[in-house]
């Protein structure tokens, strides 16, 4: 099966037949025209039957628009407010205020770094504790002065370190999840890459939840799964397929509000095209959120989440010979000694 | 998220033991001990203060005034979303759980009372796929926090758990977001909410529904924290303190209120509801 890298080849060798074709001016278009129609047919053959390993490479592809793209392009003119009052600014999740078509809205964001020194300083994309309180601070500004919150989730995790322990980054994620959920603006979540777990669902618990076509959401990475449930690092591939981390699963699964559609090849082949679609769908989800009455929303949020969870009436036990009796009292179900 | 099944972690467990064995071996003296002293005594060594897993049963036996527990744990059992297979179907795992177990899933609920204070308990169940939260725990938590609402009780949640349950997935990570959610009923009603951390109380349980109880007591012997230590020492290779996740260490660091003996749990609970009991 072709791959993505072949194909890029592929598109590179296109490229120079096409400069050869301005500057020599040596007639190649037909032989152009031809190599692109087969370009544009093995990408459609590749992106039609990605396996979800293939996903999750994509979803964590470099190339692909981060958080700060978005923030440039959907969004104009992003005021970071910086540091969580009590030991740091973390750069793997931004805050600020920026505006949406012309009004003003919180923006909570998790940021990756492109190259190896950014990534030092954004700790590739992990928050750590100063994240999440400064996230809430931001979600608190947010319901002070009745702004929508828009989250952009990438990040494949909470960061795992001593520090982040030693300042409890678990509570840290607890007490946004608790911002989030009591929070009385309209807030939509958008999976723009990876949502890894806690720490991505710490800015996720939202009214709406949207996924780029590509992005994952996951309760553990595909790697961690392998080593937890398989106890080999190498099953990652059957982990992420078990897992159902895709936006299209989780749609169907009733987990997520909706998709916003990717370019052919991914986020990264068009950004332009994949900034509009984004900006799109959440002008309209935003629209659809503040048609309702504030309290009407809340009770909806609440519902939302209250339901979550998928369970069935135990089957009858079967007859055994345990000398326990039946339990006496009706109102007290006894499936459980 | 359920990082810390490892071994290192891992205690003897009484259930272990043949049932027919009278006698069993502290995994921390190494004395032979009487199993049922073991029992009598709060699953706590009767020789050097080793705490081995309360059940969830034994949990609530242990905090309740004898005779008050009314049990609400409905009988669901998860539908299990994602039909997941990994070395073995979910189902066969849920299956053996439960055998194991006599529980249908991780957690017992249910109403009672503590030195008369009238409470509703959680109590989660460590032998239960190493007390992982999916559908069926995130539902309990939720109804047990209700029944407290509309009887006006308080509301104490014992932790042992891994975290979040990795077979159910998204459905799982959002139990931390559903659990959060209905926490704030009793907030508003104007409950308390004492959470117990015990061992362990991590991943998604401890960056969810156990760090926000009003009160945070840990039982001495408790590993409170989010990540696992192989996890951390595979991101950064430092060296992580003897004590690290151990109740002392969150206590110092202003991660709980108190540390309090397993014996002297029950007291200490009714200690701190006493302070409410006018609120309410």
């Amino acid at each position: 099966m072709t791959d993505e890298r072949t194909l890029d080849l592929l598109e590179a060798k296109i490229g120079e037949l096409r400069q050869l074709n301005a500057v020599e001016g040596i007639d190649l278009s037909k032989e152009i025209a031809r190599l692109e129609e087969k370009l544009q047919h093995l990408r459609e053959k590749l992106y039609a039957n990605l396996s979800d390993w293939e996903r999750v490479k994509l979803a964590r592809n470099p190339k692909r628009p981060y958080s700060l793209d978005y923030l440039e392009t959907v969004f104009e003119g992003f005021y970071e407010l910086r540091g969580d009052r009590v030991t740091g600014d973390d750069r793997a999740l931004l805050t600020g205020l920026a505006r949406l078509d012309g009004r003003p809205v919180v923006i909570l964001a998790q940021q990756k770094g492109r190259t190896t020194e950014e990534n030092k300083e954004r700790f590739f994309g992990m928050p750590r504790p100063q994240g999440f309180r400064k996230a809430r601070r931001a979600i608190e500004l947010a319901d002070r002065f009745g702004f929508p919150l828009i989250s952009l989730i990438d990040t494949p995790g909470a960061y795992p370190g001593l520090e982040a322990e030693e300042q409890n980054i678990g509570a840290t994620i607890a007490e946004s999840l608790q911002a989030m959920a009591g929070v009385r603006v309209p807030t939509v979540a958008v999976v723009i890459g990876e949502g890894g777990s806690g720490g991505a669902l710490a800015i996720g618990l939202a009214d709406c939840i949207l996924m780029l076509e590509n992005a994952i959401f996951s309760v553990i990475t595909p790697e961690g799964a392998a080593s937890i449930l398989w106890k080999d690092k190498d099953k990652a591939k059957e982990a992420a397929a078990a897992l159902q981390m895709t936006a299209d699963r989780l749609l169907t699964l009733g987990l997520i509000d909706g998709i916003v559609p990717e370019p052919l090849g991914g986020a990264h082949k068009d950004p332009a095209k994949t900034e509009a679609a984004l900006k799109g769908e959440i002008l309209r989800r935003l629209a659809e959120l503040e048609a309702a009455p504030t309290d009407e929303r809340l009770a909806r949020r609440y519902a939302r989440y209250r339901a979550i969870g998928r369970f069935r009436p135990a089957p009858p036990a079967p007859a055994t010979d345990a000398p326990e009796p039946p339990a006496a009292d009706a109102t007290a179900p006894s499936v459980a000694r | 998220m359920s990082l810390f099944k490892e071994r290192q972690y891992l205690r003897i467990r009484v259930d272990r033991e043949a049932d027919d064995s009278l006698w069993m071996k502290c995994k921390s003296c190494g004395e032979l001990v009487f199993k049922r002293r073991v029992r009598e005594n709060n699953n706590v060594c009767p020789n050097c203060g080793e705490y081995f897993f309360l059940t969830a049963q034994e949990r609530i036996d242990s905090l309740l005034d004898p005779g008050s527990f009314e049990n609400l744990t409905e009988p669901i059992v998860t539908d299990d979303p994602l039909g997941f297979v990994d070395n073995q179907p979910y189902s066969d795992r849920l299956r053996e759980a439960q055998q194991k177990t006599d529980l249908l899933d991780a957690i017992l609920i249910g109403r009672g009372a503590i030195h008369g204070i009238p409470v509703v308990l959680g109590a989660m169940d460590f032998r239960f796929i190493g007390g992982t939260m999916g559908s069926v725990m995130g539902e309990h938590v939720c109804r047990a926090m209700e029944t407290a609402v509309a009887e006006r009780r308080a509301f104490v949640l014992v932790s042992s758990s891994g975290g979040a349950r990795i077979q159910e997935g998204v459905f799982s990570l959002l139990q931390m977001a559903k659990t959060v959610t209905v926490r704030r009923r009793l907030a508003s009603a104007g409950l308390p909410f004492i959470s117990v951390m015990t061992y362990p109380t991590s991943g998604g349980v401890q960056a969810s529904i156990a760090s926000l109880g009003d009160i945070l007591i840990a039982e001495k012997g408790a590993l409170i924290g989010f990540a696992g230590r192989r996890v951390i020492q595979q991101t950064i290779s430092e060296e992580l303190p003897q004590h690290f996740q151990t109740e002392t260490f969150a206590l110092e660091r202003g991660q709980i209120d108190r540390v309090v003996r397993r014996e002297e749990l029950r007291d200490e609970l009714a200690l701190a509801l006493g302070f409410f009991a006018g609120a309410r």
